[in-house]
């Protein structure tokens, strides 16, 4: 095994990674991280691969990026850390901010440890020491520009539209109606009554966005509390949010990207069966068809799992990829059944969503633009900003 | 409870078919807590428009036209389901009558009694109230360990026209006598809590060990709540 050393981070505090790690945890079910040198990247995929989310911070992100020893192997470098734990180092962002000067984040894979130091204020340094698991590449298989139709919104624009549904909802249905306006619908369930549950529909204009590319009579149903989890993360970062997708069944993807950050959250969507058959649009709610509740395709066969090593090793004997669906088809995997049950049954034992009082509107004020003069070679704390607000 | 807003003070507009024409009232049961969600998604609205349809079954239809920085405005609908209530079950409904009651006192200030009850409802789940005819109302709560009382004094007492006999009950009592009901509190408190601004005129009837009854009076709207005697 190599020894790859590890990594400074950036200086200032809020910290990005608490946020993101923050917005990964809504992933219901997910237990690990994957930490993926040689850039920084969060992913997290939920029990019942239903969602998957991976943050993506490029080096420049970092005031000073070093990996140290021999040139890593990719497999060297894929980690996983308990979410809770990894939570915890960040647990009470508001004081960090007020606190922290510096994180360090280091990696030793000898000691199978993740090390993350908080250097704060009056010279207290905290250590958390993490355990790590070594874990094959994390990686859903998606690709937007299969995606039939798009839109790209402000996060505000999308953060007020969802404020109309209840926090506990599940599913929310978003769909492309006439005149260019999309809507969005909660989704109710088969087995509940017609003439029982409450139905809220919103309209936003087509130039509400700033692109709206989209399959005319196109309708997708996800999962909102995932979603609502990212749009925290966007409107606090103030970047403008990417919805790609295709038919019902086929995962829809949000993306933010800015210089030094990608962020990608991919869900499941309900597929239906009966989606050819939509009867036109009115111009109000339409009563269609209830589709059926199983997430056929579900996110799994679009993802290579957490699998022994043998069956996954890049450049070895991968099973040819088909171009329809974009996945590698998993045998091991083909218990759909099995996931379909767990899906449902996750769908319907609504968990706890972390309280949204934890997703904090900090960030990227502190993100260093590319070529400030931070990348030191050493390791060295650097100087610290004297007269700075904390 | 019962309450009653006059439908001027609140729409614009308003159009209303009832059952008949000597009949002209609808009568629906729904969920409050889907109204008042679907109402406080319209605090920024341009307008509200409330309709009763029948598409697969009854509801209550709240559109709301919310600004927004683009040409059009945002439209949010909520489909509140209701239940359309047959005209036999009408009685069951109606406006209970004020009940002849021992004392009628105006209230305390309400944000007074509020935090005085509030206080109390850490010590005792319930609450005895008792007034007399000398503008005195006294607050007690006791428990094993501890009895409050707080005592309030020249709160007035409302006139009562004699249309059914209760100024003549009322009349030919003590003033000094006290008139007392012991209630839940968590129920009076609920009723405190949510009276966000002070009304007009605020009063309750008392019922010896029966009933309290409370009348709170703002400009556009009445509530009334009945509070049982506990045993």
């Amino acid at each position: 095994m190599g020894g790859w050393g590890g990594g400074h981070l950036w200086t200032p505090p809020p910290s990005p990674l608490g946020l993101g790690g923050d917005t990964l945890c809504p992933v219901r079910g997910v237990t690990s991280v994957c930490v993926c040198p040689p850039q920084l990247s969060l992913r997290a995929v939920n029990s019942s691969r239903s969602a998957f989310a991976s943050f993506l911070f490029a080096p420049l992100f970092f005031q000073l990026y070093e990996a140290r020893g021999p040139p890593p192997h990719l497999e060297l470098c894929r980690c996983k850390v308990l979410m809770k734990s990894f939570l915890g180092v960040f647990r009470s962002l508001p004081s960090l901010e007020k606190t922290v000067g510096k994180c360090l984040i280091l990696l030793k894979p000898r000691a199978s440890r993740l090390v993350v130091q908080l250097h704060c204020k009056y010279g207290v340094t905290k250590t958390h020491n993490l355990t790590f698991q070594e874990c094959e590449r994390l990686q859903a298989v998606f690709d937007t520009q299969r995606c039939a139709s798009s839109l790209c919104a402000p996060a505000r624009v999308l953060a007020e539209a969802v404020v109309h549904f209840p926090q506990t909802l599940a599913e929310v249905t978003l769909a492309a109606g006439p005149g260019g306006k999309i809507s969005l619908r909660n989704h109710v369930e088969d087995e509940a009554e017609p003439g029982k549950t409450m139905v809220t529909e919103l309209w936003l204009a087509e130039d509400e966005f700033q692109t709206a590319a989209v399959a005319p009579g196109s309708r997708i149903t996800f999962c909102l509390k995932e979603f609502r989890g990212l749009l925290t993360f966007a409107e606090a970062s103030n970047l403008p949010l990417t919805v790609h997708y295709d038919v019902p069944g086929r995962p829809v993807i949000f993306t933010l990207e800015d210089a030094v950050l990608e962020v990608h959250l991919v869900l499941a969507t309900l597929s239906d069966p009966e989606s050819n058959l939509q009867p036109p649009m009115a111009n109000g709610v339409s009563h269609l068809p209830a589709p059926s509740d199983e997430f056929a395709d579900d996110l799994g066969s679009y993802m290579i799992a957490m699998e022994p090593p043998s069956t996954y090793e890049e450049g070895s004997g991968v099973p040819p990829i088909p171009p329809f669906p974009l996945c590698i088809p998993d045998p091991a995997e083909s218990d759909t059944e099995e996931e379909e049950e767990e899906e449902e049954e996750e769908e319907g034992a609504v968990l706890g969503t972390p309280p949204h009082k934890k997703f904090r509107s900090l960030f990227f004020g502190s993100v260093l633009a590319p070529g400030e003069p931070s990348l030191a070679p050493t390791l060295e704390v650097l100087a610290e900003d004297s007269d700075g607000e904390y | 409870m019962w309450c009653e807003l006059c439908q001027e003070n609140f729409f614009d507009e308003f159009q209303m078919e009832g059952v008949a024409a000597e009949h002209n009232e609808i009568y629906l049961e729904l969920v409050p807590e889907n109204l008042s969600r679907a109402l406080k998604t319209a605090q920024n609205a341009k307008a509200v428009k409330i309709k009763l349809t029948n598409k697969h079954c009854p509801c209550l239809r709240v559109a709301v036209e919310l600004p927004s920085l683009s040409s059009s405005s945002r439209m949010v609908t909520h489909d509140i389901p209701v239940g359309v209530i047959p005209r036999r079950l009408w009685n069951d409904f109606r406006e209970p009558s004020v009940p002849d009651f021992d004392v009628s006192i105006y209230l305390p200030v309400l944000k007074t009694m509020k935090s005085v009850v509030e206080r109390m409802k850490n010590l005792s789940n319930s609450i005895v109230i008792e007034a007399n005819l000398s503008g005195e109302m006294n607050l007690k709560i006791e428990t094993d360990l501890v009895s409050v009382t707080t005592h309030f004094k020249d709160l007035g007492n409302p006139p009562w026209a004699s249309e059914n006999g209760c100024q003549s009950s009322a009349q030919s009592r003590d003033l000094e006598s006290m008139a007392e009901a012991r209630i839940d509190i968590r129920k009076l408190l609920q009723l405190l809590a949510g009276q966000q601004v002070n009304p007009t005129k605020a009063l309750c009837n008392i019922v010896s060990k029966r009933i309290v009854h409370f009348i709170l009076l703002h400009e556009d709207v009445s509530l009334q709540y009945f509070i049982p005697a506990l045993a």
